[in-house]
């Protein structure tokens, strides 16, 4: 009962300040309160949230990826290279973008597993190796010329915007796995005590594997949107996206120690995120100030739900 | 010297100690008894600055006292061996026993040769052969245990608060550990003393309180006291013998270990587990008990040597092996290697069985609640619900539900390194009448345990290592602890 109680209230409690902001942004600007606006959110956090969601699994094994960002921007130069109208179908960029972020991800994982080389070293790693690959496959310049097939990804489905959908299906998707399959359980175990898991027969390397993996799939995915809605495969894209990603799932509860988290709390740690970056810009705070605003509210956030979990 | 004046601590709106007034002489060992969750540990917090007291106070030569810290404690002279072991596992053993008392050379620099020279001085007091500068975490648990104490020693201090200090020990540290309390009671020391083994209280104490649901029952000198009385007054009812009747174990050969080696741990060890017996590995600290156990779990794989189980040769690399082919584990160190803090009691208990309860890659989550339900109910786990983390649970309880984890899957052989260790009493009956059920229903035990009496009560059979190597096999019903010792030490 406890630990329902406090994860309740945590989720509770994140809700209230989200929709604390919003009624103060709704009274302060007056196109806050809008389905334009809304929509426009939902499409702004569709990447980071996508990411945030494939981050929340390696968090979660007690691990970290910080090569989010590069790995966003050499799945979308990737990409984009195939996707020059009339060359290929649609689903070869499409696979290609998915299929470079997942060898990162799983890159990562291998290192980590078979090397034992710490995960921030190895991600730290994996971040400036990926960045230099994004350059040198696209020669420092942006690679434009993407057919309509691909950047059709960035705009509407049934009205709603296609980035938003596939972070509601990649949402959905891992909030079912990690309640639902023996695999979701293992990582929980994993993250929470390494050796105990080992001890109890759970193949702790392979399960660390996979969410790397996935982590690097996801991050592929967020690439090959961010690419179609952009129009181009950048090298420079995503800088410091993985800061982000991370912020909104530390928000969300997740234990940077692991095997504590859920998928709801990342999702309102990326509404969070995003509510503050519209808000910030309907208010017209210059960006300056903005990055200082935010790294306040993310601070600010975590300590008091770290004080509340204490008491 | 030091008194405890109606002293009350609170968790969350649970009074867990009630106003409880003990006075702790110079020159005395004093042993605080009682059942897990009586309250021991929190007294000796509060005395020890750890905790602040929700009513009453603490009297230190004479006046009051207010610690806001371990350290403010340190200070005045009271030193605390926690129950929990604490090292840092990154420093030397040298560091880890001077740490914060670290003496100091030119220029605010540590002197190194002093700080080697006083952790030698320190363990060798202790009859402890560890090399001070080795890394801690190179250190056995008991190891740990035994450099935890030295860095109590260390402290000078004129009370000494110990917390199941033998929890880990052998008995031949045991014994090193009581002669150094002599020493230090000779100086005048004050010792508080808990434990659950029962003979070091009557070897020990010169006085004995018991506490019991936060409440303290009663202090009287332990020439008054007897075992039968200190047990009615721990858990309030008088507790028949303890130790289950053993039921003769069959001829059917379960698990046959042979040969098995993995230098420097241990060499040559063979021996033979039959259905429906159980045996225990004996020996001192570092005689490679838990060695040989975790190889044949696959949680260390030896070297070289053969383990067959049922007549079948085994090949296990890994803890997931030793389970597909029917061997499961208790490990030793519950919080390290065995609970994973923040997931449910439930399921912490389908974890290594969780493949039974699953459709495919999908847990069938009905099929796993109704599992871990009938399991707690089964092991008598205590917990408010099944989603309940298992972090906060007493010892005991935790230690039933990870038998219950490693019995969900069925196995034949069953591993259990330290089943009782720390656990209250009531706890400890309990698991003794387990193993017994499972020896009575064809299946096999092999038990480590450092208390000698439980070793020569559970187990048919008894295999003592020495160094790494079998120095006897001994048959349980007509040895006694004097022989497995003879056995067990170093000549």
């Amino acid at each position: 009962m406890p630990a329902l109680d406090r994860n309740l209230l945590h989720r509770f409690g994140l809700l209230l300040v989200i929709l604390f902001v919003g009624l103060v942004l709704s009274f302060t600007t007056d196109t806050f309160l809008s389905v334009a606006n809304f929509t426009n959110v939902a499409r702004q956090v569709s990447i980071n949230g996508i990411l945030a969601v494939g981050v929340t699994f390696v968090l979660l094994t007690a691990g970290v990826d910080l090569s989010l960002g590069s790995v966003v921007a050499l799945s979308g130069v990737a990409c984009a290279t195939f996707a020059h109208p009339g060359e290929h179908s649609v689903f070869v960029p499409i696979a290609v973008g998915l299929l470079t972020g997942a060898a990162c991800g799983l890159l990562n994982g291998v290192i980590v597993t078979r090397g034992g080389v710490a995960p921030f070293i190895v991600t730290l790693g994996m971040m400036t190796i990926a960045r230099g690959l994004a350059l040198i496959v696209s020669g420092g310049r942006p690679v434009a010329n993407m057919s309509d097939d691909l950047t059709a990804l960035a705009g509407d489905f049934l009205g709603i915007p296609i980035p938003v959908l596939c972070f509601a299906g990649v949402s959905f998707a891992a909030w079912f796995f990690l309640r639902n399959f023996r695999l979701g359980r293992h990582i929980y175990a994993v993250g929470g005590n390494e050796n105990a898991a080992r001890a109890a027969g759970v193949p702790v390397e392979r399960v660390k594997l996979f969410a790397y993996g996935l982590c690097g799939l996801l991050t592929g995915l967020a690439g090959v949107v961010l690419a179609a809605r952009i129009t181009t495969g950048q090298p420079n894209a995503g800088q410091a996206y993985e800061l982000d990603a991370i912020a909104a799932v530390v928000i969300g509860g997740t234990s940077l120690a692991g095997g504590v988290g859920t998928i709801t709390g990342t999702l309102l740690g990326v509404l969070l995120i995003g509510v503050i970056n519209n808000g910030l810009d309907l208010m017209g705070v210059s960006s300056y100030y903005q990055a200082v605003i935010k790294g306040l509210i993310i601070v600010g956030a975590v300590w008091l739900d770290r004080r509340q979990a204490r008491s | 010297m030091l008194r405890a004046l109606e002293l009350r601590k609170d968790f969350g709106g649970l009074t867990v100690l009630h106003p409880t007034t003990v006075e702790f002489r110079p020159g005395e060992v004093h042993a605080l008894m009682g059942e897990n969750g009586a309250g021991k540990s929190t007294l000796m917090k509060v005395l020890a600055g750890l905790y602040r007291p929700d009513g009453g106070c603490v009297e230190w030569r004479g006046s009051q006292v207010v610690f806001t810290s371990p350290h403010d404690a340190l200070v005045a002279g009271i030193a605390m061996i926690h129950q929990e072991l604490m090292p840092i596992p990154g420093l030397s053993v040298a560091e880890n026993i001077t740490l914060g008392t670290e003496p100091s050379g030119r220029f605010g620099r540590i002197d190194r040769n002093a700080q080697l020279l006083r952790a030698s001085e320190l363990l060798r007091e202790l009859e402890a052969d560890i090399d001070p500068t080795l890394p801690m975490r190179s250190l056995t648990v008991a190891q740990t245990q035994v450099v935890e104490i030295a860095k109590a020693l260390g402290r000078q201090a004129d009370v000494i608060l110990m917390d199941e200090p033998t929890a880990a020990l052998s008995d031949h540290e045991v014994n090193a550990l009581f002669r150094a309390i002599a020493r230090l009671k000779a100086c005048g020391v004050a010792i508080v003393y808990t434990t659950h083994k029962m003979n070091e209280v009557f070897r020990l104490a010169d006085r004995i309180s018991v506490l019991r649901d936060g409440r303290l029952v009663g202090t009287a000198a332990a020439s008054e006291m007897n075992p039968a009385k200190l047990i009615t007054m721990m858990v309030g009812r008088e507790l028949a013998d303890i130790f289950p009747l053993r039921q003769p174990p069959t001829d059917k050969v379960l698990l046959e270990v042979s040969g098995l080696t993995r230098e420097p741990s241990y060499r040559d060890v063979s021996f033979q587990v039959h259905r429906g017996e159980v045996v225990a590995l004996a020996g001192l600290m570092g005689a490679g008990r838990t060695e040989v156990a975790s190889a044949i779990y696959g949680m260390q794989p030896a070297l070289s040597g053969q383990i067959r189980l049922k007549g079948k040769l085994l090949s296990i690399r890994d803890p997931q092996d030793a389970l597909a082919s029917g061997i499961g584990m208790v490990t030793e160190d519950r919080k390290g290697q065995g609970l994973i803090p923040a997931l449910g009691v439930g399921q912490n208990i389908t974890l290594s069985a969780l493949r039974d309860f699953s459709l495919g890659p999908l847990i069938d989550q009905s099929a796993e609640a109704s599992a871990s339900k009938a399991q707690m109910v089964e092991f008598a786990v205590k917990a408010s619900s099944p989603t309940q983390p298992i972090s906060q649970l007493s010892g005991g309880n935790q230690q039933k539900a990870l038998l219950a984890r490693c019995l969900l899957g069925g196995p034949d052989l069953i591993i259990l390194d330290e089943p009782t260790r720390g656990i209250d009493i009531g706890a400890k009956a309990e698991i003794y009448a387990l193993i017994q059920k499972l020896a009575r229903s064809g299946k096999a035990v092999l038990l480590i345990s450092s208390e000698l009496p439980e070793v020569l009560s559970l187990a048919h059979r008894i295999v003592v290592l020495r160094r790494g190597s079998v120095a006897a096999t001994l048959d349980a019903a007509t040895t006694d602890q004097e022989t497995v010792l003879r056995h067990a030490m170093p000549l």
